[in-house]
């Protein structure tokens, strides 16, 4: 494992103290779980002449009182611990978080393409072109992450029949080709 | 001996093997692939198993779950890696062990202990399986509450340092499950109007954004280690005899890795901590430990190895999963509409033996393989990491999207993805969530279904296993109060981890 810091400044694998921005992760779930608190009254039902323990809302609210406990102690510990520590990095790991935020964008057009250009050529497209996003530029590596593509469609659809309907595209081919490709990749 | 020999008619099938080989095979492969481990693989691989046979999806989880630890003592020793998170303190030895050129032995030791752990483990279960058959019908419903209320209590004082962040994730997995329409009177909870939210939130999507996508972006938003493939030279047979020469660290390391794997919430990490502190202590030469003491790397490779088989324990007996793994696999036995506890015990005992007999074929299986796979096996160490992000994001999508064909399904894994990853940077537990998801549903279940029994508060512990259960659960808190107590009072500074876990896991 390496130690050295990325371009934000912050470690990149090993154990970063990351004070500052544990911080902000305890704001926010605190915060979440007071915004789930307010809610109890209208996201649950309290019903009439019925115990407490029997209420639909008990476990719901014993689950975020003690979520908002727990998170209230987390934070004040926090801000304790963080008081004579620097809080260097934190915008960096912050940012950090935000940034892994654009491989879920591409995870989520991986997934809203496949129903229209089908599991086989989109995922190919995929790791390929996810591949030369992350800068691997050799003709080997590419043809690994085709092969990884194609692998994993044969493996997964062709051979262990998990449930991925075939593409729209697919309706387009000569019904020979489109059967097999539905059936198959 | 009837019940045996059906055990093993059920192990012989064509299918059934070839799961377990798999299995074997691919859990040493994936866990020495740092950055990946078995929880990821068993994540990507759980809908899946739900078109196979109970039996057939359960033996080839097993199979990862159980050899994925031999696997990732390859890296712990050969580049200071360890390939599965449990696989930490055997880098404390075993790299230096490689660094003195010793490479060959080093792993060897760690393979055999690995072999002694596992082996040992499932020998104790089978030994408690008749036991168990008698104890298990005894656990009625308040019984396997407070059972579970011991597994969440055990689950927040396990992460020591970080008991707070635990508590406050295991509520977050509780209050996940209490999610869509409630069982008794189908009144919607926190849905928030949306229709998708009425069924609730899926354990597996979780599972699978919080395990397998999370790391997926954890690696492709880092950098690449530079790994290189590293040279192992000399014979792999020699460190597998010297392993029987320390009998004395193999078999109590052996037994708290199998201890800690039945105790829900505690897992392979106290147990190596405890077996390595023990070896060191009772070590005519405690200096070398952390310097390429043997003794050390067997300490810690027999003890994660031995939890694998006694976490089933729980699970299979009572029903109630103690880690995460154990966790996911409980999902096979419900789709398969399989209720594994007490029933399981008295109805299916040829299906449990069977379930024994895999974890220990599955430790020669994979002893076998790596005797003899283990140099061509180093290549998998070089892959880059973001390569391997990009691999993990696409195998993601196959285990999110069969599930229920849904892009909704999708996006919430993705979201717990990214909460993952936070929790991965910021060393968090993971865990907790899964755990409070799994425990809360039962407990839920467990506590509507006393509640008729139920006319005063001594009710919930007026029998024995129920009184004992209790008397355990005060105990643990009383012990572990003391503990911080003890700590604050000589000034050590607990709000920090004493062994932090690897990624968060």
């Amino acid at each position: 494992m390496t130690d050295d810091r990325d371009e934000n400044g912050v470690a990149d694998t090993d154990a970063p103290p990351h004070h500052g921005a544990q911080l902000v992760f305890a704001v926010a779930s605190f915060g979440f779980a007071l915004f789930l608190a307010a809610n109890i009254p209208w996201q649950t039902e309290w019903a009439k002449r019925l115990d407490v323990v029997r209420q639909p809302a008990f476990w719901p609210t014993v689950a975020i009182t003690a979520m908002a406990g727990f998170g209230a102690l987390e934070l004040w510990f926090c801000l304790r611990r963080n008081r004579e520590r620097s809080a260097d990095g934190t915008l960096g790991e912050v940012r950090r978080w935000l940034g892994a935020a654009e491989y879920v964008g591409w995870f989520m057009v991986y997934v809203w393409l496949v129903p229209q250009t089908g599991y086989f050529p989109t995922t190919l497209v995929f790791t390929g072109a996810l591949t030369l996003r992350l800068g691997y530029r050799s003709p080997a590596t590419l043809a690994a992450a085709l092969l990884t593509g194609a692998t994993t469609v044969v493996v997964f659809k062709s051979f262990l029949g998990v449930r991925i309907p075939g593409g729209a595209i697919y309706e387009f081919l000569p019904p020979a080709l489109r059967n097999f490709m539905i059936l198959y990749l | 001996m009837d019940v045996l020999f059906a055990s093993v008619d059920i192990l012989l099938r064509l299918d059934v093997i070839a799961a377990l080989l798999i299995g074997s095979v691919g859990g040493v492969i994936i866990g020495a692939i740092p950055g990946v481990g078995p929880a990821i693989a068993i994540a990507i691989l759980l809908p899946v198993t739900f078109a196979l046979e109970p039996i057939v999806g359960l033996t080839l989880l097993l199979g990862i779950y159980g050899s994925a630890m031999f696997g990732g003592a390859i890296p712990a020793v050969l580049i200071n890696t360890p390939g599965t998170p449990v696989n930490a303190l055997t880098t404390y030895d075993g790299y230096p062990l490689t660094r003195k050129g010793e490479g060959a032995r080093a792993l060897s030791l760690a393979y055999g202990a690995s072999f002694c752990g596992g082996v040992f483990s499932v020998v104790c279960l089978m030994v408690l399986a008749p036991f168990l058959a008698k104890v298990a019908p005894l656990f009625g419903s308040r019984e396997i509450f407070l059972a579970c209320l011991l597994g969440m209590i055990l689950v927040v004082i396990a992460h020591r340092g970080q008991n707070l962040a635990a508590g406050a994730l295991l509520s977050f997995g509780i209050f996940l499950q209490t999610v869509g329409l409630e069982p008794v009177r189908y009144s919607s909870r926190f849905t928030f109007g949306q229709s998708w939210l009425a069924s609730g939130i899926d354990l597996i999507v979780v599972v699978l954004g919080l395990f397998a996508i999370s790391q997926a972006l954890l690696l492709l938003s880092g950098r690449d280690s530079g790994n290189t493939a590293p040279q192992v030279s000399g014979g792999l047979f020699r460190g597998l005899r010297e392993v029987f020469r320390f009998p004395r660290v193999v078999l109590p390391a052996a037994s708290f890795g199998t201890i800690m794997g039945i105790i829900p919430g505690v897992g392979e990490f106290t147990a190596q901590f405890l077996s390595y502190t023990l070896a060191q202590k009772t070590s005519p030469a405690p200096e070398r430990f952390g310097n390429g003491a043997p003794e050390g790397v067997i300490a810690s490779e027999a003890a994660n190895n031995a939890v694998p088989a006694a976490a089933m324990i729980p699970l299979l007996a009572l029903g109630i999963p103690g880690e995460a793994l154990t966790a996911m696999m409980l999902s096979v036995f419900y789709v398969h509409n399989v209720v594994p506890g007490p029933g399981l015990f008295r109805d299916s005992m040829d299906f449990v033996l069977a379930l024994y007999l895999c974890l220990l074929v599955l430790n020669i299986l994979a002893l076998g393989f790596l005797m003899f796979a283990t140099k061509p096996l180093l290549k998998v160490i070089a892959i880059p990491n973001r390569f391997l992000g990009m691999a993990i994001l696409t195998l993601s999508f196959v285990g999110v999207y069969s599930l229920r064909n849904s892009a909704t399904d999708c996006a919430v894994a993705a979201v717990f993805g990214l909460l993952g990853l936070v929790l991965k940077r910021l060393k968090l537990p993971v865990v907790p969530i899964i755990l409070g998801m799994v425990l809360g549903r039962i407990m839920e279940e467990r506590f509507r279904t006393s509640l008729p029994r139920i006319q005063s508060p001594l009710d919930w512990i007026d029998r024995p296993i129920a009184g004992t259960i209790f008397t355990m659960i005060v105990l643990v808190l009383v012990v572990h109060i003391w503990s911080l107590w003890r700590a604050r009072k000589q000034g050590i500074d607990t709000s920090r981890g004493l062994h932090e876990r690897p990624n968060g896991n």
